[in-house]
């Protein structure tokens, strides 16, 4: 069964990744295009640990901001840098495994899952923020403190260490590299491991009585979305060429929610979607001071939450399934008790 | 001797700005469960109000004793009934709604005062206290802050309005049964957490200046100390924020000012893991 | 893999074809476009908005003037909302779209670094006009602004004769201010002085009343404060209201560069020390025909700050090599820039250092006094002595780092 749903699954990211890889570039410049690809793979790893496993993190930053200076930091030290690019999946991955751990062992739910994920990032932002002193060093490399960490090396076709993958190349490499995160999140959905992940989001009790540790899973998936995070962080040290302690901040945190409840939660392809709009939209504010864009994003989230609960996509989706055929009782029942599930994983 | 005097009078002090800053907080989040990200904005919004008010002529302590509570309490009031009240019951929709707000009204602010600081003069002289100076602004602080949480003791304890209030939040169907109307209570609740927001605003802007980002600056601290609190609106309150104060103001004074926050932090995500819902516990089971 | 690797290749190379500056870049008469990339809006914008406006009023001055080569000046400007992300985006929009002919802007180190690798791969001169740390080391880059030594070698021996030898210094933790403070103590020393501590504080932090007790226990003579933004703003105002103020003096190498001391009321404000480069009171003619202009442009003249008037030198001292290189190329305008050009700016004369890229600029010690700066002495032409240490851009064209400067 699987075999013929990932073929129809790989055929439609490949199809969409394509199409994605040839307008984008159009629409914006290939620059832009790069960090919009990027903010949609930060958004994936929230999206999947928000949207499927119930769990929100109030501290994606903390692993996006991790995966950056872990690159940067590991780029400067080794010679390669694709043990670099390794180690900074690797890194926040385990980070966010053992802070999973610290908090579901110890049953933290809800708000005070918010408020420990919220406070880890305040305590690395200010950590990092506070580290100008030259005693702040990591092997070869400073820390540098609020003004971060310019001129790592990038990252460099394999095989070939004198020539960087940037501009265009560096685009291709991410659109592919999300294509292929994309993929592993829906086939992780599918296989036994993303049942009990969702299962876990419908009821944790009943998950818990019928023999699975609940804590165990939450701590795995919590992993993976680190991992993920810190994957985007990498790939955004690699576009910058900088890394500062602004990754760790609450408001790119506070982005990161943003771009995930607009583009519609409990869904993959929503806040990549989200974060791509969103993204847009902030660049495209930058060019005008005549509103302030604190203000528009902070309109829309107020309007979205009111007007738009389940974020454009699912909103989208549904209206255009409306104009094809009525939706059955059965589509509508699933509907409201997904409805349900986000506000009590609230 | 002297020097014990001034730490004494600084760990104090630090415990007061914490309880002046959550006390709103607190109140909202005790006795609605509801969270207020925009809680920061309301604090700026309180000073503001106090800038404006003092410069415009009006007497100082009006301004930060009654102006700036009854127009915050005010916003707290048409923000309740154009975007809370369709969210109750709804906590992670209600921070995300409040966190839209906080952006806001940042925005808001930045556009309209323009984003420098701003800031009034301190009213009272400092003390002398043998070889030492203290700020007799921070006693005053201190007492503030002990007047509030008395304050709102006495009213949710021994008032009418209190026991409505509390009878309200603990079995909204009862309450409704008896012929009130909760969602006058719960209007009226939020309203008197953003007045109390806007007071705390308004008593802190004569000692750290104001920008249009200044709540940000209070909104992390204000959250952590109401979580760790618990739900009970005065004992969590007072007990995490002494707590949380002189953690950070010994290690500020021993190590550094980032060794006081940090210490504040590390506290918080410690306090957290052994206390999973706070201090006075029992999340969901209303004030005690 | 080979099949990827390949690709990754080609379409690497093509963009750096596509990234090398076109050889057919305006043909006269089109107007030469000049960048601008500031924090319009966000928490840095108080030092952004005077820029941006400083900005305008030399551009539409240079363009009233006849426009430099007979051609107009376009001003492509853009908001970076405070946030290190979008300098670097803006910086390619910048280069690969507009195709701009100068940068001018970036206001935290942090933002500089941020836009400088891409400025100097693409070849568009880059003016960094803010006061800052000091040591950057970059044949693309002029910075105009004042570097630590400048300033603080003019404010420490007036505060030590004036206060006396024991001093407690504070200052902003990052990169700048660790740096001001290495130089504090260097010059203390120098003066015969001595420093009992240093404190390092975060850019957020607002409650000093733990550090006002430990100040009070040194017991020294002079603060020295390197504090910086709004934050930092509250230590004057909680060191006026312990009652302080009248027993320690202050000093401070940041404390009015973005107007601050209008913030501050007469009480928390006077008697505060400080050295920077403009001071409205300057009496030539050039500071009063700049605040002419703009007040007539722009009304209210107590919104200009060392940061607006940095910024209008730094546009006016490119229109300078511009002028003498005859071209917007930018081999010869770095070459007319490194021939020891100079301007009469409101600043008094201001020139670049071939050296190092940096400014010798007149230095004001002043005084606040009732809200304003009150200059106490003034000193002509100081060096940009930090960064001359470990930077010679003579001998080593090829330099590209910001030096740590290590006393």
């Amino acid at each position: 069964m699987n075999s013929r749903i990932l073929m129809m699954e790989a055929g439609r990211v490949l199809v969409g990744t394509l199409v994605c890889a040839l307008v984008l570039p159009f629409i914006v410049d290939v620059h832009t295009a790069t960090l919009l690809t990027i903010y949609a793979m930060l958004a994936l790893s929230l999206g999947f640990i928000w949207g499927f496993g119930g769990i929100l993190c109030f501290g994606q930053a903390a692993f996006y901001g991790l995966g950056a200076y872990t690159y940067a930091l590991a780029a400067i030290n080794f010679n390669g840098a694709w043990a670099a690019f390794a180690l900074a999946i690797l890194v926040p991955a385990v980070f966010a495994g053992l802070l999973g751990a610290l908090m579901f062992y110890g049953r933290l739910s809800d708000v005070y899952l918010a408020v420990v994920t919220l406070v880890v990032t305040l305590i690395l932002f200010k950590f990092f923020n506070s580290t100008a002193g030259p005693t702040y060093r990591i092997g070869e490399a400073r820390l540098g403190g609020f003004n971060g960490i310019p001129g790592f090396p990038t990252l460099t076709v394999p095989g070939d260490p004198g020539t960087y993958i940037y501009g265009a190349g560096l685009f291709y490499f991410t659109i592919a590299l999300l294509a292929l995160v994309y993929l592993g999140l829906r086939l992780t959905l599918l296989s036994p491991f993303g049942r009990i992940i969702v299962s876990l989001r419908e009821n944790e009790e009943r998950t818990e009585l019928l023999g699975y540790d609940v804590r165990f899973y939450k701590s795995a998936a919590f992993a993976l979305s680190g991992g993920l995070a810190g994957l985007a962080g990498c790939l955004f040290a690699n576009w910058a060429e900088i890394v500062t302690p602004g990754l760790f901040s609450l408001g790119q945190s506070a982005e990161i929610i943003i771009w995930v409840i607009v583009g519609g939660l409990g869904t993959l392809i929503g806040p990549m979607i989200g974060a791509a709009l969103l993204g847009y939209l902030k660049f495209v504010l930058g060019h005008q001071s005549a509103v302030d864009n604190s203000f528009i994003m902070g309109v829309l989230l107020i309007v979205v939450v009111l007007f738009l609960q389940e974020g454009l996509v699912p909103t989208v989706a549904r209206f255009m399934k409306a104009g094809l055929r009525r939706p059955s009782s059965k589509k509508s029942r699933r509907q409201r008790r997904r409805k349900r599930a986000v506000s009590n994983a609230g | 001797m002297d020097f014990a005097v001034v730490v004494t009078v600084e760990i104090l002090h630090s415990i007061a700005v914490l309880v002046l800053i959550s006390s709103g907080l607190a109140v909202i989040f005790g006795m609605m469960r509801v969270i207020n990200l925009a809680h920061g904005e309301f604090l700026t919004l309180g000073g503001y109000v106090a800038i404006l008010g003092h410069r415009s002529g009006l007497n100082l302590y009006f301004c930060m004793l009654v102006l700036a509570p009854v127009v915050v309490g005010l916003w707290g009031l048409i923000v309740e009934r154009l975007v809370v009240r369709w969210l109750y019951g709804r906590l992670i929709n209600t921070m995300l709604a409040t966190w839209g707000l906080s952006l806001a009204m940042t925005g808001a602010f930045s556009m309209i005062f323009g984003n420098t600081m701003t800031g009034i003069p301190n009213p009272l002289s400092g003390l002398t206290v043998g070889n030492y100076q203290i700020g007799g602004y921070s006693l005053f602080l201190i007492a503030a802050a002990a007047l509030v949480m008395l304050v709102i003791y006495i009213v949710l304890k021994a008032t009418r309005a209190g026991l409505i209030a509390r009878g309200a939040m603990q079995r909204p169907d009862m309450a409704q049964a008896f012929g009130l109307n909760i969602s006058h209570v719960y209007m009226t609740t939020f309203a008197a957490g953003a007045a109390l927001s806007g007071l705390a605003g308004a008593l802190l802007a004569p000692l750290v200046g104001l920008s249009p980002g200044s709540g940000a600056n209070y909104i992390a601290k204000a959250f952590i100390t109401v979580i760790s609190g618990g739900a009970s609106v005065v004992t969590g309150t007072i007990a995490s924020a002494g707590l949380f104060g002189s953690i950070s103001q010994i290690f500020t004074l021993v190590t550094s000012s980032v060794g006081g926050e940090i210490a504040l932090l590390v506290a918080a995500v410690v306090l957290l893991r052994l206390m999973p819902v706070g201090i006075t516990g029992r999340f969901f089971k209303g004030w005690t | 893999m080979i099949n990827r690797r390949h690709f990754l290749a080609t379409t690497a190379a093509m963009a750096g074809a596509l990234s090398l500056p076109s050889i057919l870049r305006a043909q006269s008469g089109d107007p030469i476009k000049l960048g601008s990339i500031l924090d319009v809006s966000g928490i840095f914008d108080a030092y952004g908005k005077p820029m941006d406006m400083a900005a305008t009023l030399a551009v539409e001055e240079l363009n009233a003037a006849g426009g430099l080569l007979g051609r107009q000046i376009e001003k492509v400007s853009y908001d970076t909302q405070s946030d290190m992300a979008l300098y670097t985006q803006f910086a390619q929009q910048l280069v690969r779209s507009d195709k701009v002919h100068v940068v001018h802007g970036g206001i935290l180190s942090a933002s500089r670094e941020a836009i400088r690798p891409t400025l100097r791969k693409a070849n568009v001169p880059y003016f960094y006009n803010v006061l800052y740390e000091g040591g950057v080391c970059d044949r693309n880059i002029v910075c105009t602004g004042i570097t630590p030594a400048q300033q603080i070698e003019v404010l420490i021996p007036a505060a030590i004769e004036k206060f006396g030898k024991k001093v407690y210094v504070l200052a902003a933790d990052y990169n700048y201010g660790q740096i001001t403070a290495k130089w504090m103590s260097h010059y203390v020393g120098e003066n015969g002085g001595e420093v009992l501590a240093t404190e390092f504080f975060p850019l957020d932090v607002s409650d000093f009343g733990a550090t006002i007790a430990k100040i009070q226990e040194a017991k020294p003579d002079l603060v020295l404060s390197a504090l910086v933004g709004g934050a930092h703003l509250s230590f004057y105002r909680q060191w006026a209201a312990s009652g302080m103020k009248d027993r320690i003096p202050l000093a401070s190498s940041t404390l009015g560069s973005g107007n601050e001391h209008l913030v501050l009321t007469p009480q928390e404000g006077n008697g505060i020390m400080v050295a920077y480069s403009w001071s409205p009171s300057i009496d030539i003619p050039a500071n009063k025909a700049f605040l002419d202009k703009w007040k007539t442009r722009f009304g209210d003249v107590a919104t200009i700050n060392e940061f607006a008037v940095n910024n209008y030198q730094g546009i006016h001292l490119w229109a300078e090599a511009v002028k003498k290189a005859n071209t917007v190329d930018h081999d010869p305008v770095i070459e007319a820039l490194e021939s020891g050009i100079g301007i009469d700016g409101p600043s008094g004369k201001i020139a670049i250092d071939p050296q190092t890229h940096h400014a010798v600029l007149d230095m004001q010690l002043m005084e606040i006094r009732d809200q304003s700066l009150s200059v106490i002495k003034s000193f002509s032409q100081r060096q940009p002595i930090d960064t001359q240490k470990f930077c010679d851009l003579k001998a080593n064209p090829d330099d590209n780092k910001q030096y740590e400067i290590d006393i």
